[in-house]
């Protein structure tokens, strides 16, 4: 049996409407579910039904109030903006230097900085946990902001660089030619252009900073200084046999909820910032 | 000025003082910029290495040391005794502990399995959204859900669906005839594994989908036409002109998914609880450290963990560099 081009075109079109729809399904569905779940307590919550049955809000009161899901929500606010902004504010000129000046040993300084951005954690954890005693941080939420350091500044370093690296010549150029200095070339050249890739590299590495796990249950130990992540690992039920599934995945919602809006409302830039850290590296 | 500088070969382009200024004055205006440069780039490295060089030297020295974590200013030398060591006819040490073994093969499993999954779906999943059709812009945003959700939230999630009596897997698994009785997923040591690798696998699909998206989107289309034309089918376009020229940005995600999964601990701590057969190099460094407080023991994981980490990338990126060089001689 032989199919017109047309008859073609439109097993092909049904292909791909088919296969779209199975992925946004998988990919929504678990979110999907936590939500559904969020809203059921006692029995309902054993019985598997793919609709909303219920709708007990109260599990959202008892997870941001009683589990201290709520505080923890501020706690993780607070580590994520500081370690982002100390992280920004010194990689704007390492990124400078990097992409816009030849210098000796630029490469391997670049390098080392890949490197150390994806090295395991673990490997600094117990000369971290001296430093952080050392430093009298143990079990507040500067701990936090110094060890996410460890791995938010050579990230944003790397994409600033390359944000860096594509604008134009030009530019600086003409500043230099007007006898302008580096600093002002970068205060007032570079820094005033610089802000969607500032906001792009910023929000990725709140992310990171927000959702990271293993420092943060290291080195906290009271339930007050905890961050989400943790608080949420955390929760407990009156056994291990009855886990509150209703509570953990409402606090489970409340704080993804957050994230996945940030990164909808910034979609364009979330995913230029995404590839522009490897595939032009 | 402007128009000048343009036909300028790119070197000359950095050195932005007109032609007519003398030679002396050119280099050291580029020595200034160098000179410069150190200094910008000072604080990020000054900070690079106190919370990262310092850290990771001080977790060598422990290792070699009988420190432990609650009193880690009093400690001896005990030389490689936390790597391996013998006494009475016996081995001890993390080299000599079959849970390390262990984790190490777990670890090694995973990252293959997760890895090579995701390279496969995400695939597809770059060359679906890579078509025109309506709708796209839903399935661009809905993709974006599972890598925004916080891993910890992942696995509490998928522990939830994968729960034995009450799970929705069981339960769709059932309906659909696929299996008679539930299963035990998370208990069950052969299948713990693939309840962590298909969390996994569902959470970052995406990111390696976005960034092979990125480069499928860098091909030109008149080569697809020109394929065409010659009457090459859909696997040979494929084969011959999409793997090559995807080729350079699939291996740097796939190197990013490489270290990334080799240094799984929060998925499996939460979801699986670091059980024997599932726990991590990383998992098992902290529970050293931590649960155990041998401070000295988990430094020396740790170092382990480094150096295998370490040496699998240099691995990567020495065939990368030899895959290059190969390119370029046969050019």
């Amino acid at each position: 049996m032989k199919l017109t081009r047309q008859q073609r075109e439109l097993g092909k079109k049904f292909w791909i409407y088919l296969a779209a729809l199975v992925v946004g399904v998988i990919c929504v569905f678990p979110f999907y579910n936590a939500i559904l779940t969020s809203l059921r307590t006692g029995q309902e919550l054993f019985l598997t039904n793919y609709l909303p049955t219920t709708f007990h809000w109260e599990n959202y009161v008892n997870a941001l109030g009683e589990n201290g899901v709520g505080r923890s929500l501020l706690n993780s606010a607070l580590v994520a903006t500081v370690t982002v902004g100390i992280c920004l504010l010194v990689s704007i000129t390492a990124a400078f230097a990097l992409a816009r000046v030849r210098f000796r040993g630029r490469k391997y300084i670049l390098f080392t900085i890949l490197c150390v951005s994806m090295f395991p954690q673990v490997a600094v954890l117990s000369g971290m946990f001296e430093l952080v005693r050392f430093m009298g941080l143990y079990d507040s939420i500067g701990s936090l902001i110094l060890s996410y350091t460890t791995f938010s500044l050579p990230f944003t370093v790397w994409v600033l660089t390359t944000f860096m690296r594509s604008l134009p010549v030009e530019l600086e150029e003409a500043a230099i030619v007007d006898g302008a200095s580096l600093w002002v070339i970068i205060t007032k050249v570079f820094a005033p252009i610089m802000g969607p890739s500032l906001v792009t590299t910023g929000l990725l590495a709140f992310i990171g900073a927000w959702n990271e796990f293993m420092f943060a249950l290291t080195f906290i130990i009271s339930n007050e200084n905890r961050t989400v992540p943790v608080a949420i690992g955390m929760l407990q039920g009156a056994s291990q046999y009855e886990l509150p599934w209703g509570h953990i995945m409402a606090a489970s919602v409340v704080v993804t909820i957050p994230i996945i809006a940030l990164v909808l409302i910034f979609q364009k830039r979330i995913v230029s910032g995404l590839t522009a850290g490897a595939v032009k590296g | 000025m402007s128009h000048n500088s343009q036909t300028l070969p790119p070197s000359a382009a950095v050195a932005p003082a007109p032609a007519a200024r003398a030679p002396g004055r050119k280099r050291s205006l580029q020595q200034r910029r160098a000179r410069a440069a150190w200094l910008l780039v000072a604080p990020a490295l000054i900070l690079l290495f106190a919370v990262a060089g310092w850290p990771l030297l001080r977790t060598l020295f422990y290792s070699f040391t009988d420190a432990a974590m609650d009193t880690p200013e009093e400690y001896n030398f005990v030389g490689l005794a936390n790597y391996l060591d013998f006494a009475e006819g016996d081995s001890f040490g993390v080299l000599a502990d079959p849970l390390w073994w262990q984790a190490v093969g777990n670890t090694l499993w995973f990252t293959a399995c997760s890895v090579s999954l995701e390279l496969f779906f995400g695939m597809l999943l770059a060359l679906l959204m890579n078509e025109k059709f309506r709708g796209q812009g839903v399935v661009r945003a809905a993709i974006l859900v599972p890598w925004a959700i916080p891993t910890i939230v992942t696995a509490k999630m998928w522990g939830w669906m994968f729960h034995d009596q009450y799970g929705v897997v069981n339960d769709l698994l059932l309906r659909f005839g696929l299996i008679e009785t539930p299963l035990a997923w998370i208990a069950e040591p052969t299948l713990s594994m693939w309840a962590v690798v298909i969390a996994d696998v569902w959470k970052t699909v995406p990111f390696m989908a976005l960034m092979l998206l990125a480069a499928l989107q860098m091909i030109p289309s008149d080569l697809y036409e020109a394929a065409r034309v010659d009457g090459a089918n859909a696997w040979q376009r494929f084969r011959r002109i999409t793997l090559p020229l995807i080729m350079p940005a699939m291996i740097v995600a796939l190197i990013f998914r490489v270290m990334d999964a080799l240094r799984v601990f929060d998925l499996i701590y939460v979801l699986t609880s670091n059980s024997e057969a599932t726990i991590s190099i990383s998992g098992y460094a902290r529970e050293q450290m931590i649960s155990f407080q041998e401070m000295g023991v988990g430094s020396a994981a740790s170092v382990l963990v480094f150096m295998m980490v370490a040496g699998i990338a240099a691995c990567f990126l020495w065939i990368n560099r030899f895959s290059h060089e190969g390119k370029e001689a046969k050019e």
